[in-house]
C-alpha cells in the first residue's frame, strides 16, 4: 500500500463509462467491490434495465428495491439497484407533489409511457434523478449515527461512451426546456453534483483502436461538458507471453530460426513437422503484431494526461471469483 | 471445425448472390463488429456483381475513410477501390439522425409550418435526444432507400448496420414506440386544447384530462406543455399517417426479400443477446439468414495440443535450468509453446461457447469468423473478412 492518498479519495460518486464490450459493467463491479472491501457501505447502480449487476455477480436479478449482494467480513456492504424508470417517476411525483393518486391518473391516460420511453431526455433525467437521490439520501431513523449519508459510496454503470455526455448532461438540457418550475430546480442541483470534485466519470477501455478513439472522444466530451474526469481503466490486459528478445527474433524472421526451434522442440520430445512449426512461428508473428499495435494504442491513452489503471484479462471470465480478482488489482494499484 | 459438424453453415456468397435477397439487416449486441461485417458483406455483394448501397450507423473513423465517408452527409457515396470487374457497385453512407427527421418534416409539411416545427424547442430535443430516434431514423432511412431502389432502380442490396443500442432490441422496439405514442391517447389528450371542440370520446376522460394537464404542466412548467402542444398540434397535421409509415417499414422487415444477420462475439453476454433476438425475430415471422460468430480465435499450429505444448514448455525449461550448453534459442521456444497453449485455451473456450450457443439453437445457420491480428479498416481488410465469412 502506497502511503499517499488515492487521487479519487474524495469521489463519492464513481461513474463508469466505456465503449460497448469493453466490460464496463465489470470495471464498476470491481470497483464497487474494493469499495466494500474497504469496509464501506457501497451502492452499485445499473440504469439500462439489463441486469448487468445480477449477471456478474451471479444473484438473482435484481430490481427498483435496493438489495444487499455482498456482505463483506470486515464490515462492508454492497448493495445493488437497477433503476425502473417508472418507479422513479411516481417516486418523484409523490416526491415533490406528494402525488399519489395523480400518479394513477397519469398512468391512465398513457402520461407514464410518454414520459419515460418518449419525452426528450426525461427518462435521463428520471434515471439520474434516482441516483442523485441515493447518493444524498441521508441515514433516517434509530441509528445515533443518524443523518450521516445512508451510502459511503455510490458506483454508476453508466450508458457507453457514445450516449453518456448526453446522459449525464441532461439536466442541462432540460434547462434549455424548462426554463422555470420545480423539475428546472432539481435538474440545476444534479447537475451542480454531477460536476462537483466529489464526482468522477472513469473511461474503460481495451488496447484496441475503436474503443481508444472513442475514449479519447469521451475524455474530450466530458471535459467540454465541464464533467470531472477520473481514471482510464484499461481492461484485459494480456502480458506479452515472449520476452522482448523473443519478439523481436521473431519480428525479424531471423535467419535458421525454424531450425533452432524444431531442434529445440525435439529436445523437448515433440513429434514436429514443417507445418507445426511454420503454425507456432505464424502465431507468434500475430502476436508481435498485436503487441505492436497495443503497445502504440496503450501510448495514446497514457497521453490523455490521465491516472490509468490495468485489470488484467480473466480467460474464464467474470464470475463472483474473477470480479474479486479485478477488485483487489484496483485496490493494490491504489484507484481508490 | 467442430460447431460446423452439427449445425448448418450460413451460406453468405448464396445469401448475397440471390438476386431476390434485396436488403440485409445485420444486428447485435454493442461492440461485436456489426459494421465491419455490413461493410464486408455489402463490399462482397459488389465485386460479385451486385449493386449495393451501405447504410452504416456509427463507423469507425478509419473505417468510415476507408469508405469515402470523410463527412456525414446523410446521403449514399460512391465508394472506390473495389474490383468492378463483375459490374457491381457501393455506394455508402452514414446515418444522422437529426438531418433525417428534419428532412421528414421538410417532406411532408408546408415551407412554413415546417419552419414552426424545426424551430420547435420540443422538436428540436426529439430530434436530436429522444430515446429512439436513432433506430426509427435508421428505419426511415431504410424506407427511403428502399423507395429509391425501386423507383430510380440504383441499387438491388441494402445492407444495414443496426444503431449501438443498450439492447439488439432496440431497434424493433423504437419504431413501434414512436408509432404508439403519436396514435396515443396522451397525444389526443394534449391536443384536446387546441382542437376546440375536440372529440367526443375525450369528455369521457375529461375530469382525468384536467387533472392530468394540471399535473403536467405543474412538474413540467407550463411553457412546456405549451411547446408539446404546438410540436403535436403541427406534427398531426402533417402525418396523417405517421403510424402507416412505421407499420409499413416494419412489414418491409417481415418480407421475404429481407435477411437478417446475427452477430455475436464469443462471448457470453454478446452469445445471450444474439439468442434473445434470434428468438424475437422467430416471434415477429423476420427472416434470420443466420449468425456470424466473430473474432473467434483460431491457431495455426494445429496439431498441437494445449497439455503437449505445456509439457514441452515445461521440459524445455527445466532443461534450460539444468543445461552448461542450452539451446539459445530455447527461451524463444519455450515461449512459442506457451503462446500457443494460451491461444489453443482461448480458442477451444470460444469453441465450446461457439457450440453450447449452436446446441440452444438448432437448425440456425451459422458461420464463423476468425480474429484479425489487426483492427480492419481498409478495403483490403474487409474483403478479407468477406472471404471468411464465405469460407464458413
Amino acid at each position: 500500500m502506497t502511503a499517499a492518498a488515492s487521487p479519487h479519495a474524495g469521489v463519492r460518486l464513481h461513474i463508469v463509462t466505456g465503449k460497448g464490450g469493453t466490460g464496463k459493467t465489470t470495471v464498476a463491479a470491481a470497483l464497487a467491490l474494493a469499495l466494500a472491501q474497504q469496509g464501506k457501505r457501497v451502492l452499485l447502480a445499473e440504469v439500462e434495465e439489463r441486469q448487468g449487476i445480477s449477471q456478474t455477480f451471479d444473484v438473482p436479478p435484481i430490481g427498483h428495491d435496493e438489495t444487499r449482494i455482498v456482505h463483506e467480513r470486515g464490515g462492508g456492504e454492497l448493495y445493488a439497484l437497477s433503476v425502473d424508470v417508472r418507479e422513479s417517476l411516481m417516486e418523484y411525483l409523490q416526491k415533490f407533489y406528494k402525488l399519489g393518486r395523480a400518479g394513477t391518473v397519469l398512468e391512465k391516460v398513457g402520461a407514464v409511457d410518454f414520459a419515460t420511453t418518449i419525452a426528450p431526455g426525461l427518462r435521463d433525467v428520471l434515471l439520474i434523478g434516482k441516483v442523485y437521490e441515493a447518493a444524498g439520501r441521508r441515514r433516517g431513523g434509530r441509528h445515533h449515527d443518524r443523518g450521516g449519508p445512508e451510502y459511503d459510496a455510490v458506483v454508476l454503470d453508466a450508458p457507453p461512451t457514445g450516449r453518456v455526455v448526453r446522459f449525464l448532461n441532461v439536466n442541462a438540457e432540460v434547462a434549455d426546456v424548462a426554463r422555470v418550475g420545480p423539475i428546472r430546480t432539481q435538474a440545476d442541483s444534479i447537475t451542480r453534483l454531477l460536476r462537483s470534485h466529489t464526482t468522477a466519470v472513469h473511461v474503460v477501455s481495451l488496447l484496441e483502436e475503436m474503443p481508444v478513439q472513442e475514449t479519447v472522444d469521451a475524455l474530450e466530451e466530458l471535459r467540454k461538458a465541464s464533467l470531472p474526469l477520473g481514471a482510464i481503466v484499461i481492461n484485459q490486459v494480456n502480458d506479452p507471453l515472449l520476452g522482448s528478445e523473443g519478439l523481436a527474433a521473431v519480428g525479424a524472421r531471423a535467419d535458421g530460426l525454424s531450425a533452432s526451434v524444431t531442434a529445440d522442440l525435439k529436445s523437448a520430445s515433440v513429434r514436429t513437422s514443417a507445418a507445426m512449426v511454420a503454425g507456432l512461428l505464424a502465431e507468434a508473428e500475430e502476436h508481435v503484431d498485436r503487441v505492436a499495435l497495443q503497445q502504440e494504442q496503450e501510448a495514446v491513452l497514457l497521453e490523455q494526461g490521465r491516472q490509468v489503471y490495468r485489470l488484467p484479462l480473466l480467460p474464464e471470465g467474470t464470475d463472483a471469483g474473477g470480479i474479486r480478482v479485478l477488485a483487489d488489482a484496483l485496490t493494490e494499484q491504489g484507484m481508490i | 471445425m467442430p460447431a460446423a459438424a452439427a449445425e448448418p453453415t450460413l451460406d453468405i456468397d448464396g445469401l448475397l448472390g440471390d438476386q431476390r435477397t434485396r436488403i440485409v439487416v445485420c444486428c447485435g449486441a454493442g461492440g461485436v463488429g456489426k459494421t465491419t461485417i455490413a461493410a464486408s458483406l455489402g463490399l462482397r455483394a459488389a465485386e460479385a456483381g451486385r449493386r449495393v448501397v451501405v447504410l452504416t450507423i456509427d463507423p469507425a473513423r478509419r473505417l468510415a475513410q476507408s469508405l469515402g465517408l470523410s463527412e456525414l452527409d446523410n446521403t449514399p457515396r460512391p465508394v472506390s477501390g473495389f474490383d468492378t470487374s463483375a459490374g457491381g457497385t457501393l455506394d455508402a453512407m452514414m446515418l444522422d439522425m437529426k438531418r433525417t427527421f428534419d428532412e421528414v418534416v421538410e417532406a411532408h409539411a408546408t415551407p412554413e409550418k415546417a419552419q414552426q416545427i424545426l424551430a420547435n424547442p420540443f422538436y428540436q430535443a426529439v430530434s436530436s435526444s429522444f430515446a429512439g430516434t436513432q433506430e426509427y431514423m435508421a428505419m426511415e432511412k431504410l424506407g427511403q432507400l428502399r423507395a429509391r431502389a425501386a423507383s430510380e432502380d440504383t441499387w438491388d442490396l441494402i445492407v444495414v448496420d443496426t444503431p449501438p443500442s443498450r439492447s439488439a432490441l432496440d431497434f424493433l422496439d423504437a419504431p413501434k414506440r414512436l408509432g404508439s405514442f403519436l396514435d396515443g391517447r396522451f397525444i389526443r389528450l394534449l391536443m384536446a386544447p387546441a382542437k376546440a371542440g375536440g372529440r367526443a370520446y375525450l369528455k369521457v376522460f375529461s375530469s382525468g384530462v384536467t387533472m392530468a394537464t394540471s399535473v403536467m404542466s405543474k412538474v413540467l412548467g407550463g411553457q412546456v406543455l405549451q411547446d408539446v402542444q404546438t410540436f403535436v398540434a403541427a406534427l398531426d397535421t402533417m402525418f396523417g399517417g405517421f403510424r402507416e409509415r412505421a407499420d409499413k417499414t416494419y412489414a418491409l422487415l417481415k418480407n421475404p426479400e429481407t435477411a437478417f444477420v446475427v452477430v455475436a462475439a464469443p462471448e457470453r453476454d454478446a452469445l445471450r443477446e444474439a439468442s434473445y433476438f434470434i428468438d424475437r425475430l422467430d416471434q415477429e415471422g423476420m427472416p434470420l439468414a443466420g449468425v456470424v460468430v466473430n473474432r473467434i480465435q483460431r491457431v495455426a499450429a494445429t496439431t498441437l495440443s494445449r497439455s503437449r505444448a505445456l509439457a514441452a514448455a515445461e521440459q524445455l525449461a527445466e532443461s534450460r535450468a539444468g543445461s552448461d550448453d542450452p539451446s539459445e534459442t530455447a527461451g524463444l521456444t519455450e515461449g512459442l509453446l506457451r503462446l500457443h497453449a494460451s491461444l489453443a485455451e482461448t480458442a477451444e473456450r470460444q469453441e465450446a461457447l461457439a457450440r453450447r450457443f449452436a446446441a440452444g439453437q438448432p437448425g440456425i445457420a451459422l458461420v464463423e469468423v476468425p480474429a484479425a491480428a489487426s483492427d480492419i479498416h481498409d478495403i483490403e481488410g474487409l474483403r478479407a473478412v468477406g472471404h471468411a465469412l464465405a469460407a464458413g
